[in-house]
């Protein structure tokens, strides 16, 4: 008898659980979004989670929601800012009345996966309704991080854009009369840049190394204009030669500079990146890799030197996309799970297409305006360091990293293979691309 | 059988389902934690292993992929499984060791003991965070006062948490400075061995090292087989230490186009816990992210099992 009891309430918590199990099993949010009265003039609050928090960015997207409400009194929008990804995602999972019904993310890698789970409805239907026409509105690059198979489940709310920056004053003393515009020029301006000291540096041309702050990969590889996958989503970064070419050049570097522990143990010596001890900041580095933000910092700390950014260099084979760089950026979305979607659509058209609303919002957080007629408007107040990245954003020949079933998790395998192949680690490099195609092949059937 | 057919009076029946139900009432707080606590999330991990499942979508079963992929193809699962284990047997051993050693030379002061006490038992109330910034600051190879004092007196100067042969050590001494919390532990066990047997000892003609062989640790072994259980199962946890230091030490913070990689340098950080957040909120993989869990959890009760097993063998032929 004694036997029976724990066997009889191990059944009944095994049952219990199997219960719960169910119950979770039919769980998922495959709710459909509604439509609103919002088109018929009737009051309707909708939520807008954000993950800006300094005051000025915050202030900036209240002005502009402000903006929106005048233009339509009907529509209220509760702004929630410093949202971080995991948290919107968690909420967006859970669905319910308090989840947002409109969403912004600075992860545009994560684009694949909310397409293709569907967890951001697709706006291509609120956009034929309306009748924009994205590729004539958007640029390329951004359109193009913004969608994933066809599903345009975001679109771009301001950009960022890669260029060089480069110290002046170090130009003038080695010498050197303009920016490089190809690697030649790029090497060649890097050895007279580069002071030795003792086993180090007093001053490095250009870090190289791919822990160089914004000098990853993904950026440099923008250079080229790569493919990644390709038709049927497979990796083609073993295929594509624009890939190991880059990997080579970049080794190349890195060796002609010392070496990659030489070079390391001077990236130790580095502050924080988005501090006064930025190595560019200090003088450090003569050159680096970076995006448009830079500008409004280096203009706000007076450095004892000149500095100014040019477009990044490109492979002296592709000379003539001289001008092009890495993009990536924000994007804005609805939640498949909204009820109020005429309402929340009404918002991310605002936002992203208003051009008053893109000009006002870039000029006040010194982000790149993402439709041309933005980057095109006599309202936005670049200095000559920031159009360099307008122009950047312009450039029909400027790339990005495409959205992936599984976030960035091609990235990080293509990164492995950098840090494996800079350290000497990885020394056969056509067997290193096949091994990460497949790695990055093997992840996204994972994934499907 | 010989029971069936004696009619039970009525009463004894009520009395038997009121003892019955006040058992229950007493059992159910305990019923309630292990069902929502433990039953549960470990059916559902047993469950989501064989499911295909991105935390948005309805599960579906997709049979043994989730364990295929892992073992063959996830990268550097090895690799993490590999430093895992490095660091349950090093930096537990040496977790023990320490405090055990701190436990008993504070014991043996005789004065400022309580200043010792707080010295030791402060770090440990560091949280993780900051704790490890502050190492990875103290050990920056460039910039940090560690190498700077050991370059000055000629010693060499490792690459603490940027190289991948010094990773794991330069965790291990984060983990050993954060000590307080064994060393307590044991100076209560120290101070609870009985004074006669150590004079019986000494009488017999045991030396130090005799007295802590034959008196201490038998008296204490209890402890010590807590901390090693404990600090095996909180290691096979290890997560937060170790995506902080390789984080900070990188200098990638990530996003669009500039991927954190996780184990910086080298994989040579890389551990279950993180793969298991990996695969479950970056990937979106909780299928998979369930497999790691289920490998973590065979690992810490294979673990614990053979140290309880071990130590029951120990007590049985002692007496």
């Amino acid at each position: 008898m004694l036997s029976r009891r724990p066997s009889r309430l191990l059944a009944a918590v095994t049952g219990s659980a199997v219960l719960a199990l169910l119950a979770t099993a039919c769980t998922g949010t495959n709710s459909t979004g509604g439509q609103d009265d919002s088109a018929a003039g009737k009051d309707v609050t909708i939520t807008f989670w954000h993950g800006w928090s300094q005051d000025s960015e915050t202030k900036a997207i209240e002005d502009n929601v402000a903006a929106f409400q005048k233009a339509h009194p009907n529509i209220h929008v509760k702004i929630v800012p410093h949202i971080e990804d995991e948290k919107s995602e968690q909420a967006l999972r859970a669905g319910g009345a308090d989840a947002p019904d409109v969403v912004s993310s600075f992860t545009t890698d994560n684009v694949g996966k909310f397409c293709s789970a569907k967890v951001w409805a697709d706006l291509n239907p609120f956009l034929k309704k309306d009748g924009i026409d994205p590729a004539k509105t958007f640029p390329a690059a951004m359109l193009k991080y913004s969608q994933f198979q066809g599903n345009q489940c975001s679109l771009p709310l301001l950009g960022d854009a890669y260029g060089l920056y480069y110290n002046k004053t170090a130009f003038a003393a080695a010498g050197i009369t303009a920016p490089p515009k190809t690697f030649s020029e790029f090497e060649a301006a890097v050895a007279k840049l580069t002071v030795a000291e003792g086993d180090g540096f007093k001053q490095l041309g250009f870090m190289p190394n791919y822990h160089g702050y914004e000098t990853s990969i993904a950026h440099l590889l923008g250079q080229y204009g790569p493919s990644y996958f390709d038709g049927e989503g497979k990796s083609t970064i073993a295929a594509d030669p624009k890939v190991a070419a880059l990997l080579d050049w970049q080794k190349s570097l890195v060796g002609k500079l010392g070496g990659f522990e030489k070079l390391e143990k001077y990236r130790t010596g580095f502050g924080d990146e988005f501090s006064a001890k930025n190595p560019f900041h200090t003088g450090q580095v003569a050159m680096a890799m970076d995006g448009e933000w830079r500008t409004a910092a280096l203009a706000e700390e007076k450095l004892p030197f000149e500095w100014a950014t040019a477009p990044f260099p490109v492979p002296d084979d592709q000379a003539a996309t001289y001008g092009r760089g890495y993009q990536t950026g924000t994007i804005i979305g609805i939640a498949r799970g909204s009820q109020k979607q005429t309402a929340a659509w009404e918002l991310v058209k605002y936002l992203t297409t208003n051009t008053d609303a893109v000009v006002s919002f870039a000029n006040a957080i010194h982000n790149v305006p993402s439709t041309f007629e933005a980057l095109n408007s006599p309202k936005l107040t670049p200095d000559p360091n920031f159009r360099t990245f307008i122009d950047i954003a312009k450039n029909p020949n400027s790339g990005t990293t495409p959205a992936s079933l599984n976030g960035g998790a091609y990235q990080v395998s293509l990164q492995n293979l950098g840090f494996d192949y800079e350290s000497g680690k990885q020394t056969d490099l056509k067997a290193g691309l096949a091994a990460t195609a497949k790695e990055i092949d093997a992840a996204v059937n994972q994934a499907k | 059988m010989a029971l069936v057919g004696i009619p039970v009076p009525a009463a004894l029946k009520r009395k038997r389902r009121r003892e019955a139900l006040r058992t229950f009432a007493f059992l159910s707080p305990w019923l309630i934690g292990f069902s929502v606590f433990f039953a549960y999330p470990l059916i559902s991990t047993v469950y989501f292993s064989f499911m295909k499942y991105d935390g948005f979508s309805a599960p579906t079963f997709n049979g043994l992929q989730n364990w295929s992929y892992v073992f063959n193809d996830y990268p550097s699962f090895w690799q993490g499984l590999r430093n895992t284990l490095w660091l349950v047997v090093v930096m537990v051993t040496l977790r023990v060791a320490f405090g055990l050693g701190i436990g008993l030379l504070i014991t043996k002061v005789k004065t400022g003991a309580g200043i010792f006490r707080t010295l030791f038992y402060l770090p440990y109330l560091a949280p993780p965070v900051a704790a490890t910034i502050a190492f990875a600051f103290l050990l920056n190879p460039g910039t940090g006062p560690v190498n700077a004092f050991l370059g000055d007196l000629g010693l060499p100067t490792p690459g603490w948490f940027n190289d991948p042969d010094w990773s794991k050590p330069a965790l291990t001494m984060l983990a050993m400075w954060g000590i307080g919390d064994l060393m307590v532990i044991f100076m209560a066990a120290l101070l609870d061995v009985p004074r006669e047997q150590y004079e019986a000892a000494e009488l017999d003609g045991a030396g130090p090292w005799q007295k802590f062989r034959f008196v201490t640790m038998p008296n204490i072994s209890p402890i010590v087989l807590f901390a090693v259980v404990t600090g095996v199962i909180q290691t096979m946890q290890y997560y937060t230490q170790a995506i902080v230091a390789g984080k900070v030490a990188s200098g990638v913070i990530g996003g669009s186009g500039q991927q954190f990689e996780p184990g910086y340098p080298n994989g040579s950080t890389w551990t279950l816990p993180q793969m298991v957040y990996n695969l479950g909120f970056q990937r979106f993989d909780t299928g998979s992210a369930c497999v790691i869990a289920l490998i973590l959890f065979v690992i810490s009760m294979a673990f614990t099992s053979l140290l309880l097993r071990r130590k029951s063998g120990l007590l049985a032929s002692e007496d």
